[in-house]
């Protein structure tokens, strides 16, 4: 339909004569006003208001809802209440980033060796494995998080709540996503490269760390950015795995505080979660970029579909 | 691998399947034992927590602290604290799993009209916006669930800058209470979560659709409406479907969206339920049966939505 320089007959109507104008609802070549704006209405209402919160957490009063002038008291300069000097948002901040740091380290291994090891074993425990592995892409967090707590209050008593409570259910939670990535990397690069390897006379173990590995970075790449922001994120899993108040990470004592005695700090640990998320993200998709040089691919629009 | 084939199968499963395990060059075991650490992993952490709920659903409790024991041999199972939490679901607790599915099914069909009509437009008419418009949609993906709630805590308090408009022009007097238990704004806070999740499935089909295929639909003699519900509709039939189970799971497993923005008991979900649980001593056995209820709610859409995406990745 965006074909309007191709010259086209309008469709011919056998009463030509008496035809009345055509409505401009009936011009097929007419341009989609309507759909123009719901979208661009969707995005405004989209993203506005997180610019709006972000600009609070400069807010130079402690209004969370109005914008008083500019100042960074929220971000650094209040000794007491600003998130760098608040003992509880400091200490959350980096148990945040220590989260997020870890879960990547022990999900991405596992994943992507989780996801080599199904691509070719096509036996039944393999194809029962790859169910369960999407049943918990699936399943709401809620009942993730409240199971596994159930468990290492009941069974793996050993495992006390706090970080590595935190860590195993996170893991448990974002496993799939390496898995999912790369997977479909694996089937698009095929066999032939790591045939080759080995009819060039490279044993398996080489076949794969040089020749196959290589060719997976992208999915690497890009599964770890997004591990990473998804962990930093987490309030759900974490929250129930949290022991004493010193194992909450940022986004639950956002969580926390939003409704309770919300100052502009929390919009500050907020904004600053989303720019370490985009930061991630961004270097994730650098990277993807650079790995995958020279081969043909959709840029953006494949990064946001692994 | 060693085995000459034609060009033309090289890629097909049925030669990829047969030759993996019997290759020259890979041991019986090797493959299996890639994905061993993840199979123990998940029987461990995802398989056995289930379990244990469905033990503790179907345990007893200690009579004196209310505390859940699970009980984890199926034959001495005993439904007495599953069939109390059950009675209650069909009691007090009725009108709360009723207006879950209310704002589920409003909030999944206004993501899905929303939903669908940006897709369609970026798809379609994207052109060298293409890019951009993508980033913007897929933006809300790494931006913190917490972020996007925090935000409209801050317009919609009554100090906040939607009140201001609203007395500004006139159409409200007083400050609306927008943030105290109203339906309205938790179905909009759900929209707002979880639209993102229906965009990029839609998206996904809809810019797969040929647009030889429409034209021939126009060719033929099709008004724009005809040939958009007889060639568009049904070739995104899947991807609707895909959308709507994805964002209806996480909705009726929501407690945050609803305590965020609302905080009421009026609008209390079947996630506040578990919640509330959660954070009460003596409710364990509660809590877990409410766990085990909303799996059993939650399995069909679950295992359509794996089938389904399944059915798609060997298609491709």
């Amino acid at each position: 339909m965006t074909q309007e320089t191709i010259a086209r007959p309008a469709p011919a109507k056998p009463a030509v004569v008496t035809a009345p104008r055509r409505r401009w609802w009936r011009d097929p070549w007419r341009k989609p006003t309507i759909l123009a704006t719901i979208t661009w209405g969707y995005l405004i209402w989209s993203l506005v208001p997180l610019t709006i919160a972000i600009a609070i957490s400069f807010n130079g009063s402690r209004s969370n809802s109005v914008l008083h002038g500019f100042s960074l008291q929220w971000w650094w300069s209040d000794p007491d209440d600003s998130l760098w000097h608040d003992p509880e948002l400091h200490a959350a901040l980096f148990q945040s980033l220590r989260l997020g740091i870890l879960t990547v380290l022990i999900a991405v291994p596992l994943g992507v060796s989780f996801a080599l090891g199904i691509d070719r074993w096509h036996k039944r425990p393999a194809t029962a494995a790859t169910f369960l592995m999407l049943l918990s892409f699936v399943m709401p967090e809620i009942i993730l998080g409240i199971s596994l707590f159930l468990v290492f209050q009941h069974l793996l008593k050993f495992v006390e709540l706090g970080t590595t409570a935190q860590i195993l259910g996170l893991v448990t939670y974002q496993v799939s996503y390496p898995v999912i990535i790369v997977r479909a990397r694996l089937l698009t690069i095929g066999r032939e490269y790591e045939e080759a390897a080995s009819d060039l006379g490279a044993p398996p173990r080489q076949a794969i760390r040089r020749v196959l590995l290589p060719l997976l970075y992208p999915a690497i790449f890009a599964s770890a950015a997004l591990v990473f922001a998804d962990t930093i994120d987490d309030f759900v899993t974490v929250k129930y795995l949290s022991g004493p108040a010193t194992s909450e990470p940022l986004s639950v004592k956002i969580y926390n505080f939003s409704r309770a005695e919300p100052t502009p700090a929390v919009n500050a640990a907020a904004t600053f979660l989303l720019v370490t998320t985009t930061l991630a993200i961004v270097i994730g998709y650098l990277a993807y970029r650079r790995a995958t040089r020279g081969q043909r691919t959709g840029g953006v629009s494949e990064f946001a579909n692994v | 691998m060693s085995q000459p084939s034609a060009p033309g199968t090289r890629r097909s499963k049925r030669r990829s399947r047969r030759a993996a395990p019997e290759g020259v060059h890979y041991p019986r075991w090797y493959w299996p034992s890639f994905s061993l650490p993840g199979i123990v992993w998940l029987l461990i952490l995802f398989v056995l927590p289930l379990y244990t709920v469905v033990s503790i659903a179907f345990g007893t409790v200690d009579p004196i602290l209310r505390g859940p024991l699970p009980v984890y041999q199926p034959w001495y199972w005993s439904t007495e604290q599953f069939g109390e939490t059950l009675g209650k679901v069909f009691g007090i607790f009725g009108p709360v799993y009723v207006h879950t599915f209310e704002y589920v099914i409003v909030a999944s069909a206004i993501c899905l009209v929303l939903g669908y009509t940006v897709a369609y437009y970026v798809a379609r008419y994207g052109g060298r916006h293409k890019g951009l418009l993508l980033v913007l949609l897929i933006s809300p993906f790494w931006i913190s669930y917490l972020m996007r709630m925090l935000a409209w805590i801050n317009l919609l308090d009554n100090d906040g800058y939607i009140n201001r408009f609203l007395m500004f022009v006139n159409v409200v007097d007083h400050p609306v209470g927008w943030l105290e238990g109203r339906p309205f704004t938790v179905v909009m806070g759900l929209v707002y979560g979880y639209i993102p999740y229906m965009i990029l499935p839609l998206y996904g089909f809809l810019d797969r659709i040929d647009v030889s295929l429409l034209e021939s639909g126009r060719d033929l003699g099709g008004s724009p409406f005809s040939t958009f519900w007889r060639v568009t509709l049904p070739l995104s039939k899947p991807g609707i479907l895909a959308g709507l189970i994805i964002v209806s799971l996480p909705m009726f497993g929501d407690y945050f969206t609803n305590n965020l923005l609302s905080g009421s008991p009026r609008t209390t979900m079947i996630g506040n339920l578990i919640d509330e649980a959660f954070s009460t001593t003596g409710q364990g056995a509660e809590m877990a049966s409410l766990v085990l209820i909303l799996m059993v709610l939650l399995i069909v859409p679950m295992l359509y939505y794996l089938r389904s995406t399944r059915r798609t990745a060997e298609a491709r």
